[in-house]
């Protein structure tokens, strides 16, 4: 079993090395001088020298990824360009909104997607199923900010039921408006994964239930309800897998529904990067959420021998 | 854990299980398809009785019926009178208490017949905790006795075992351990040795023998192997077409068969008693079923056909007491 962990971890050194090296990259990739921005007007040669030198732009580019590598890990993600503070400011209360959001859509696809699919994969090409696998079809295929901005019309424009944007204020604690602003964004959230678990779970309990060793239950005279566990069990491993990733998904997709609620987490946080141009944010934010995507992953992959075990063996 | 009651009828002294008219046809599209066509069989505690006959005779319909374990596309006529108690009208529960614990089974291919994803231990625990209402470690008692009993080699160690991590033969007694962990009354095996090789094949069919005599259980072997069938039975049904052809005594049968398909059948395979090199294989290929020939299904490939064949389907008319032979002409001592 250790044996099993520091091998998934030889694989993921090496990936989130990369993501490190990319997220560095960023900074010399993108168009521009990355200093235009905190550069005065009419600079002196001097001038610009010194703030180069003040950035560690004077060194070779290895050494400065080091340098900067260096840092991240100990926690220093730089300046803000904009708001001039450190990033990691700026970075924490977004990664809490966001966790939060995402906590939210992640209990709704986990809790549709399962129960839905395992609804159509135990009433296979009955009414039920044939609903489910559409309607799933159909969460899939449409895009994350035009559901956003349908149900921005629907529910909180016309009917008024809820809030169309934003967080709520903050008040003593986690209340009833929390949830309130956070139903929106968090089911948008969730439209897609809850699709893509329900699929896959309809799939994998089929392809389960297909297999003889449900006879032998059947044989030996268990009933349903042991059969079950049985089905479950065997479906986790795959399942999990899809869920690990879609997890991942959410976190990304939380870009773009953040930006159409106006919730104030990564997302957010990302897009007016990207729009002012603020390269560490930018470079510290997409750090932390692929970092965040690796992890996850890893996790899925350390869980998987414990519900499959001729994983560990190969 | 199940209070279904089965107590048996009162005073029933004949065979233990006794089948009547049994039918099974498939619902497909178009026209149903009649893979069962009114088997008739008794079978005594302690007796073993073997289906012999091609792929596709109907051999593993007729055993699964008995416990009704088919697709929900198959209906089931007739009787199945299992020590007094007709099978065949249980409701769900009753059915479920009748598997596994009087009715066992065991399948052809023991990798995919055992849950992947749990130790042995845990399916046979799992089989006697559910049946007999024990406490877990009770059943995990019970599973190791039982690999005990099939001679699994460190069995303590086996127990927690996943069926990826043990041998064909291994997994092969580990499914009869768990079809025998509830010390069922009949025992229904489907080709148990067909997926294992030559030598292993032996000591699983021996230590069948051998624990079908020491729990004197009323046993159905299916096979297409003849000398499998010859080593274990007492009694044979060869299937045509999903009728019996041919039944009798073992030994009588082999010696003397008297339907033209049996003797097809005993020259085709290699068994104890046939000549040496003198293999010929049955000409043609068995019916469709859904387009039956209108009398004798063999009819078309039979070397002895006469007019009669063709007109009905001949009964099975019995020859000597638990002998009998589905052809018009058994008469002539030739046949
Ligand atoms: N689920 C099913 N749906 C439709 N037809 C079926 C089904 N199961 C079996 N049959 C048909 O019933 C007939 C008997 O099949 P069965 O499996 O009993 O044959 P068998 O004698 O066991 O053959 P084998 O030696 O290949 O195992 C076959 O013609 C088969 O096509
Ligand atoms: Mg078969």
């Amino acid at each position: 079993m250790l044996w099993y962990v520091l091998r998934r971890l030889a694989y993921v050194l090496p990936i989130l090395l990369g993501v490190s090296i990319v997220c560095f990259s960023l900074l010399h990739l993108a168009p521009g001088d990355p200093l235009t921005s905190v550069m005065p007007e009419f600079a002196s040669e001097q001038v610009i020298e010194q703030i180069k030198r003040s950035y560690g732009f004077d060194k070779p580019v290895p050494v400065q990824y080091l340098l900067w590598l260096f840092n991240v890990l100990t926690g220093d993600l730089g300046l803000s360009q904009v708001a001039n503070r450190p990033v990691w400011d700026e970075l924490v209360p977004a990664m809490v909104n966001t966790f939060q959001l995402a906590a939210f859509g992640i209990g709704l696809s986990l809790l549709c997607g399962i129960g839905l699919g395992l609804l159509a994969g135990y009433t296979r090409r009955l009414v039920t199923d044939r609903a489910i696998t559409t309607t799933a079809i159909i969460g899939v295929s449409v895009p994350h900010y035009w559901v956003g901005l349908v149900l921005i019309a629907i529910l909180a424009v016309t009917l008024g039921l809820l809030p169309a944007m934003g967080k709520a204020p903050p008040s003593d604690g986690f209340g009833l408006n929390d949830i309130r602003h956070m139903i929106l964004p968090a089911v948008t959230l969730a439209l897609i994964p809850t699709g893509i678990i329900a699929r896959s779970v309809r799939a994998t309990v089929i392809d389960v239930r297909k297999q003889e060793f449900v006879q032998t239950l059947q044989a030996n005279g268990l009933p349903p309800r042991r059969t079950f566990l049985h089905v479950i069990k065997n479906a986790s491993p795959t399942v999990l897998a899809i869920i690990g990733i879609q997890l991942g998904h959410l976190v990304g997709g939380s870009i773009l529904v953040e930006t159409v609620f106006a919730w104030p987490g990564t997302g957010y946080l990302l897009n007016t990067a990207i729009a002012y141009r603020d390269l560490p944010v930018l470079q510290g934010t997409i750090l932390v959420l692929a970092t965040f995507f690796v992890m996850l992953n890893f996790l899925v992959d350390l869980a998987q021998p414990f519900l499959d075990p001729r994983m560990t063996r190969q | 854990m199940n209070a279904v009651d089965l107590t048996p009828v009162e005073g029933n002294a004949g065979p233990f299980l006794s089948v009547r008219d049994l039918s099974v046809e498939f619902l497909s599209e178009g026209r149903p398809l009649r893979a069962i066509n009114g088997v008739d069989f008794d079978l005594h505690l302690g007796e073993t009785l073997c289906f012999l006959g091609e792929s596709g005779s109907g051999k593993t319909v007729t055993m699964r019926s008995l416990v009704q374990l088919l697709p929900p596309t198959a209906r089931i006529w007739g009787r199945v009178l299992l020590d007094g108690i007709d099978v065949l009208t249980l409701d769900a529960d009753r059915l479920r208490a009748i598997r596994g614990s009087q009715v066992s089974m065991i399948f052809q291919e023991p990798m995919t017949a055992l849950d992947p994803v749990f130790t042995v231990g845990h399916q046979i625990a799992e089989v006697v905790v559910w049946h007999e209402g024990l406490s877990w470690s009770a059943g995990r008692a019970r599973a190791l006795e039982m690999l005990e009993l099939v001679q699994v080699p460190s069995a303590r160690r086996r127990l927690d075992a996943y069926p990826h991590e043990l041998s064909g033969g291994l997994r092969q007694r580990v499914m009869i351990a768990l079809a025998l962990s509830c010390k069922p009354k009949v025992l229904l095996a489907d080709e148990p040795t067909t997926a294992l090789d030559a030598t292993v094949q032996i000591q699983i069919l021996l230590l069948l023998r051998e624990l079908q005599r020491e729990l004197g259980m009323a046993t159905i072997f299916v096979t297409h192997d003849l000398g499998v069938a010859c080593e274990i039975s007492d009694r044979v049904a060869v299937m045509y077409a999903g009728r019996f052809v041919e039944t009798g005594a073992m030994a009588e049968v082999i010696d003397s068969p008297r339907h033209p398909y049996t003797v097809g059948l005993l020259n085709s395979t290699v068994h104890a008693g046939s000549e040496r090199g003198k293999l010929a294989p049955i000409p043609g290929a068995p019916p469709d079923l859904l387009d039956m020939p209108p009398g004798c299904a063999f009819a078309p490939r039979c070397p002895r056909v006469v007019a009669a064949c063709r007109e009905g389907v001949p009964d099975l008319e019995q020859l000597a007491p638990g002998r009998s032979a589905r052809c018009p002409r058994t008469g002539s001592p030739d046949c």
